[in-house]
């Protein structure tokens, strides 16, 4: 079935084309100047493409301070021991190789009137068009007892690195029979399956290590995603060790005490092992300190073309952007870069312009070979990203389809971290 | 492209008319004729050049045990390809449409009657072929008649390479195919092809029923044209 099909006659792009080089935005002999902010699946992808396709007509910054990027996505298969660590860093080199100019260092500042970003290290950055994708940062205070200072006893691992590894060790070195609690966050957040193929990948690390253990989940949501499938696995593959307790059961307002390592479920007090806090997010800090969140904590974005709905000079793609229906992913982020790069192509140097696109697919594992998807394809409309289509794996799937969807995901790792580091 | 939109062009006026089940002694004799070189039917058949056809209706694709099958045959037997009237219609007809890198040598059969009558000798070696439904007139996807003119649209390279983005995230350019098959290269036939039997849910992959099923005519064709022409 199609739904909606936004029409594409050679008309169109000529009309698009036609206006876009009666008003090309800059003129004089220095290249356009693009600043990127953030070298995740955002930023990377779009700084590469902006330098790739427009052969060398734009002068593309990237500012990122990590040499390497950890990549979240399949950082749970990492826990489960599907991956080594390794197998989740990229560098920056075949964006360099593309002609992109990397900024070793944080952006602090951003002057929106006068179009620079100021650096780290103290160096100014003018740009005609800015591209922010800084990813999340956590809500203060939306777990009470937790911060950020509490991260090295009840790790988040919700940004890959150090804290990925952290939690891993603790699990590791659980002792037996004890409990595993993560506190799952509110909607909305990076990667919704992600808390939950995370608790499968601990189970099936505890089930080989710590039979006797148990995982406990305190989530403030009465559903997630593909819930169905989660409890149809755990059922199948961890029997009696995973309790998930929702919002009406107290799963919703809880407090931790990470110097006592108890977790407060209903006013009860209860000790635990290892405490996984995944907070509630909003958009990375450079995304205020820019000032384009609204007071939800993200930016609000135009769907046609990912640009702020402050400020069209500056494009807000991944994480970051409330753009409507598309979950946070490193696909979705990927797949917005590239309908922003056009949009900045067409503006700063005349090229074609199309109408834009986006997809999503999210693969998840739940044991070894028993992979799920969920994916849609999205069509922007004046008020949001509005998904068009959706399909998700069914319970009850023969093995071999299963094992088909994770292989595919295994491609699909490859796939995405060529298209964005190249 | 040509001869694409030709046997489009059929399959999709075959799919509006599909008629009662055939003759199977007619089809018989044509799988003598057409078949018999590479496979065997019947109780005591073997794998040959081509897998033993008894009991196909209602298995999956690429399953017959101890038969070597084509890569491309397996994955489309992963991704739930089972083979029933329809599948097997459209898999007769012209083999690319379903499997693009199919090792059956076979230029398929275009003449619906030779093709109902071929499916109805086969189904009496299937386990039991009074439960297997007849060929009614619906019991296809209507599907909207798609013109030569159409289907001979020039892809638009540069369009296409825009359009690409959304196809490299999982389909890598340098061809690589590791869980994900390789489409750099792929002739520009068998993707318009292959793109309109996801449309048509033939081939089953629902990620690529979505995709596939939200792409334009030209916009197949911008797409085909690039994948082509790929450094
Ligand atoms: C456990 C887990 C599993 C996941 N699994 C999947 C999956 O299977 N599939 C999927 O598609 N997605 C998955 N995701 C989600 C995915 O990781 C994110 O959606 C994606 O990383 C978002 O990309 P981004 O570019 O918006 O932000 P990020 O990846 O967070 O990148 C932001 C970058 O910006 C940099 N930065 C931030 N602030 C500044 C600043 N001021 N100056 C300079 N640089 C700055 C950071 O250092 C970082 O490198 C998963 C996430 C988690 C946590």
């Amino acid at each position: 079935m199609t739904g909606p099909v936004l029409r594409v006659t050679r008309r169109t792009f000529i009309g698009t084309t036609a206006a876009a080089l009666a008003a090309p935005a800059v003129f004089g002999q220095t290249k356009p100047r693009v600043v990127v902010i953030g070298g995740g699946p955002g930023g990377a992808t779009c700084a590469r493409y902006l330098a790739k396709d427009s052969g060398g007509a734009l002068d593309v910054t990237l500012v990122e301070p990590n040499a390497r990027y950890t990549t979240c996505f399949f950082s749970n298969l990492y826990l489960g021991g599907f991956r080594d660590f390794d197998s989740l860093v990229h560098g920056y080199d075949g964006l360099a190789a593309a002609g992109v100019t990397i900024a070793a260092t944080t952006a602090e500042g951003v002057d929106r009137d006068t179009r620079r970003v100021t650096l780290g290290s103290g160096d100014v950055l003018e740009y005609d068009r800015l591209v922010i994708s800084p990813g999340i940062d956590f809500r203060d205070g939306s777990v009470p007892g937790w911060s950020l200072a509490n991260a090295e006893v009840m790790p988040h691992a919700w940004k890959a690195g150090p804290q990925t590894k952290l939690l891993k060790s603790m699990v590791e070195s659980m002792r037996q029979g004890g409990t595993f609690c993560m506190v799952a966050p509110p909607n909305p957040y990076r990667c919704p399956p992600g808390p939950y193929e995370r608790v499968s990948m601990i189970a099936h690390l505890l089930t080989q290590t710590n039979p006797t253990a148990r995982i406990l989940i305190l989530d403030p949501k009465d559903k997630y995603s593909k819930q169905a499938l989660f409890e149809e696995g755990w059922q199948t593959h961890y029997p009696g060790m995973i309790e998930w307790l929702g919002p009406d059961m107290g799963g919703g307002a809880v407090e931790v005490r990470p110097a006592t390592m108890e977790v407060v479920i209903d006013g009860e007090a209860e000790k635990v092992d290892v405490c996984n806090v995944i907070p509630a997010q909003i958009a990375g800090r450079i995304a205020e300190i820019a000032g384009l969140c609204d007071e939800t904590g993200w930016v609000p974005v135009d769907p046609l073309s990912m640009a702020s709905r402050v400020d069209a000079g500056v494009f807000v793609v991944g994480d970051a952007s409330a753009q409507g229906d598309m979950p946070k992913s490193a696909f979705s982020a990927n797949s917005q870069a590239k309908v922003a790069a056009m949009k900045i192509r067409g503006e700063l140097t005349g090229s074609r312009v199309f109408p834009a696109k986006y997809t999503n697919t999210c693969w998840s594992l739940i044991a070894p070979k028993d992979g799920v998807k969920v994916g849609a394809s999205y069509e922007p409309t004046p008020e949001k990203i509005a998904s068009v289509e959706s399909f998700i794996s069914q319970p009850g799937e023969p093995a071999e389809l299963r094992r088909a969807t994770y292989e595919e995901s295994l491609g699909w790792y490859q796939g995405i971290t060529a298209d964005i580091f190249g | 492209m040509i001869r694409a939109a030709l046997v489009l062009g059929m399959m999709l006026t075959g799919a509006a008319t599909a008629g009662p089940i055939g003759d199977a002694d007619r089809g018989a004799a044509l799988f003598q004729r057409q078949c018999s070189a590479c496979h065997q039917i019947g109780p005591e058949a073997i794998n040959r050049v081509g897998p033993r056809l008894t009991g196909l209706f209602g298995r999956r694709a690429g399953s017959v045990e101890g038969f070597d099958y084509s890569k491309s045959m397996a994955r489309m037997g992963s991704d739930g390809l089972v083979w029933t009237m329809q599948t097997l219609d459209a898999y007769i007809e012209n083999p690319k449409v379903l499997v693009s890198a199919t090792r059956m040598r076979f230029r398929g059969l275009q003449d619906e009657q030779a093709r109902s009558d071929l499916i109805a000798f086969l189904r009496e070696w299937s386990d039991r072929p009074r439960d297997i439904p007849e060929a009614e007139p619906t019991a296809r996807r209507s599907t909207p008649q798609l013109s030569p003119e159409v289907l001979a649209i020039r892809g638009d390279p540069e369009f296409g390479a825009y359009l690409s983005s959304e196809c490299s995230t999982c389909h890598q350019r340098d061809g690589s195919d590791q869980g994900i098959p390789s489409i750099t290269h792929w002739p520009p036939e068998d993707f318009v092809l292959a793109m309109h039997a996801y449309r048509q849910k033939l081939r089953p992959h629902p990620v690529m029923q979505m995709m596939a099923g939200r792409l334009t005519e030209e916009e197949i064709a911008a797409l085909a044209a690039y994948y082509a022409g790929i450094d």
